[in-house]
């Protein structure tokens, strides 16, 4: 047995990537995890309109509630656009009988958190109690937020893990080797080989969300193209993080490491648990960064909210630009990976008509 | 020269893996590049291939698509069938319907793989993978056909199909460079190179390097290897004596070409 021991600690020692995964990255997971897992919201950015919405604004004493906008002139329609743009997560319209309050059921911790705070604030002195009414996810129901998420977390899955480790068997089987003499580009190569991933992900995404919409009662309120859009631009992204892997993997064991350290921010870090609002601030940065928190935005933001393309031209920009960077990189790495390049080589062209002839 | 490598180096961090390298390989020819492990004959091919780029010297080679090549790995697709294999190495190099089912089946007649077309490429033996292979980089008749170690692990049967396959092809026009480690398969080429920790160490067809082998070579029988220089063959031990001068009791012959190659290779570990 002691041989064993020694062999094992031998490759171990040498096999530095798994070295890193378990003395490094679980520090890292706490202390990151850590300033993340966080349920509590503490800052709820709150529109005010009407007539009497200084009045009102001055009354949220709350200090939950943060005040981001007071609009005299504003009416129910403004609040509720805002809310749907994600501009505000509770809107407060006066100059009815009582006042109303608007919140978006979406943020579901926030609306959690917001219909608390408004419980224990009790009315002034002969006003009238306010009537509040939770918009897109009125029972405030887990599974409505939750699944246009894992829908995202599931292409993130196909996406990069299953990608990687199927252009990481070319590389194991020496195939790689011989696309890499074959006349293709290497364009040609992870077009090739990312398609059929593309095809079997939007396929699994569409599964996704009609069990979504028949088990689990998901409404779907938005236009299809806009999601049809986000989902498109964010499964590029996952397929380049996929082939991205598998340039820098020598075997699948050593893709599936660095996948699983791509895909655990992700489920953590992007909203799809803990809101991002309540994450410490570091810690949100490196959430701006992950492109499934934007594709969440627009899963969540389309099917439930009905968000026009207009509302989400951030969340899109911002996956486009992830998507060519990452594909970018990508063919850069995996055409070095083929071609290394000819400085004294002299391939000669002129062969075939010489041969023809 | 119409194809081959001219005076290559290749460095891999401060490693020298091939140092002023000279293949020539040419149309209707056979070039064999032998050598032990780590002499640096895949480096060769994957210079010739275009995989790696020499940090001197230079490579000569048609452009990709008149060029076919087989990696030590044998590249093929186990999860494919023998016919899904064809297909794709047809697509690739956009055969056209008429063109690309003559050659398959002369491919699969020649390989003896007609009745395997709907076996995957993971359920066939070494030597059928390997036949595959070969046929696979000749479906496109290109005018350089690399093989690394088309042979190795292969039984003396399907080596024999092999090298059938190869000699065609060679008779067909297409230039051919082999990397073995088998000395006997070297004497079939018209061009050998014998390298040596990443040198030539030899080179020019084999009665070249039969006559090439300095000194004399002598014969023995017996338990204990004579001299330092001396190697096994059979039942007795071949001695080299580079000076010209034999122990006593070691008769002389004169060298095969299998001789030939190990006292080369010698005479190439004397000099460094």
């Amino acid at each position: 047995m002691w041989a064993m021991v020694v062999k094992e600690f031998r490759e171990l020692r040498r096999d530095r990537r798994t070295m890193a995964m378990m003395i490094v990255l679980p520090v890292v997971l706490l202390v990151v995890f850590g300033y993340a897992a966080n349920f509590k919201v503490r800052d709820i950015p709150v529109t005010v309109v009407g007539p009497g919405a200084r009045e009102a604004a001055s009354a949220l004493r709350e200090p939950t509630f943060h005040v981001t906008e007071v609009d005299t002139a504003a009416g129910e329609p403004a609040a509720r656009a805002r809310l749907r743009d994600g501009q505000a997560v509770a809107a407060v319209v006066t100059g009815g009988a009582r006042p109303l309050v608007l919140l978006d059921g979406t943020q579901l911790f926030s609306a959690e958190t917001a219909e608390s705070a408004l419980a224990k604030m009790a009315p002034a002195a002969g006003s009238p109690a306010a009537e509040v009414r939770i918009l897109y996810n009125p029972m405030l129901t887990t599974s409505w937020v939750m699944v246009p998420g894992l829908a995202g977390l599931i292409l993130v899955f196909i996406g990069t893990l299953i990608t990687s480790l199927g252009v990481v068997r070319e590389r194991q089987s020496g195939t790689l080797e011989q696309l890499a003499v074959m006349p293709f580009r290497a364009w040609d190569i992870i077009a090739g080989k990312i398609a059929p991933y593309l095809v079997v992900a939007a396929a699994d995404l569409v599964l996704i969300i009609v069990i979504g919409m028949g088990v689990f009662h998901v409404p779907f309120a938005g236009n299809v193209a806009v999601f049809a859009l986000g989902a498109a631009l964010f499964l590029l992204v996952t397929l380049g993080m996929g082939v991205l892997i598998s340039t820098v993997s020598q075997n699948q064991g050593q893709a599936i490491q660095l996948a699983f350290m791509i895909i655990l921010p992700q489920v953590l870090l992007s909203g799809l648990i803990f809101p991002v609002a309540s994450m410490a601030a570091g810690v949100q940065w490196i959430s701006y960064v992950l492109p499934l928190t934007y594709f969440i935005e627009i899963s969540r933001g389309v099917m439930l909210k009905a968000m026009p393309v207009s509302a989400l031209w951030e969340p899109l920009g911002l996956l486009a630009l992830l998507a060519v960077v990452v594909l970018g990189l990508a063919i850069i790495r995996f055409r070095r990976d083929l071609a290394p390049g000819s400085r004294h080589a002299q391939a000669q062209p002129g062969a075939e008509e010489l041969a023809a002839v | 020269m119409r194809w081959g490598l001219e005076d290559v180096g290749v460095s891999r961090g401060r490693k020298v893996a091939l140092a002023g390298v000279t293949v020539p390989v040419d149309p209707s020819r056979i070039t064999v590049v032998v050598g032990g492990d780590g002499a640096g004959k895949s480096t060769c091919l994957q210079v010739l291939a275009g995989l790696l780029e020499p940090d001197a010297g230079t490579a000569h080679r048609p452009a990709k698509e008149r060029i076919g090549y087989v990696p030590a790995t044998a590249g093929l697709y186990a999860d494919l069938t023998v016919q899904e294999n064809l297909d794709f190495t047809a697509d690739a190099y956009r055969l056209s319907g008429g063109e690309r089912d003559r050659k398959a089946g002369q491919i699969l007649e020649q390989t003896g793989l007609g009745g395997a077309r709907g076996r995957l490429g993971g359920q066939l033996s070494g030597g059928m993978q390997r036949k595959l292979a070969v046929g696979l980089a000749l479906l496109h008749s290109p005018e350089l056909l690399i093989l690394d170690e088309p042979t190795t692990g292969v039984d003396p049967v399907s080596r024999a199909d092999l090298w059938r396959l190869v000699s065609r092809a060679a008779v067909d026009g297409a230039a051919i460079t082999v990397t073995t480690t088998y000395v006997n398969e070297a004497a079939r080429a018209a061009c050998v190179v014998l390298l040596e920790a990443g040198k030539v160490a030899a080179s020019g067809s084999p009665e070249d390097i039969l006559h090439s082998v300095p000194g004399v070579l002598g014969t023995v029988r017996g338990a204990e290897r004579p001299t330092p220089l001396s190697w096994r063959r059979g039942a007795s031990w071949r001695v080299w004596a580079p000076a010209g001068r034999l122990p006593d009791g070691v008769q002389p012959v004169p060298p095969d070409f299998e001789d030939a190659v190990v006292a080369a290779a010698l005479a190439s570990e004397l000099g460094r």
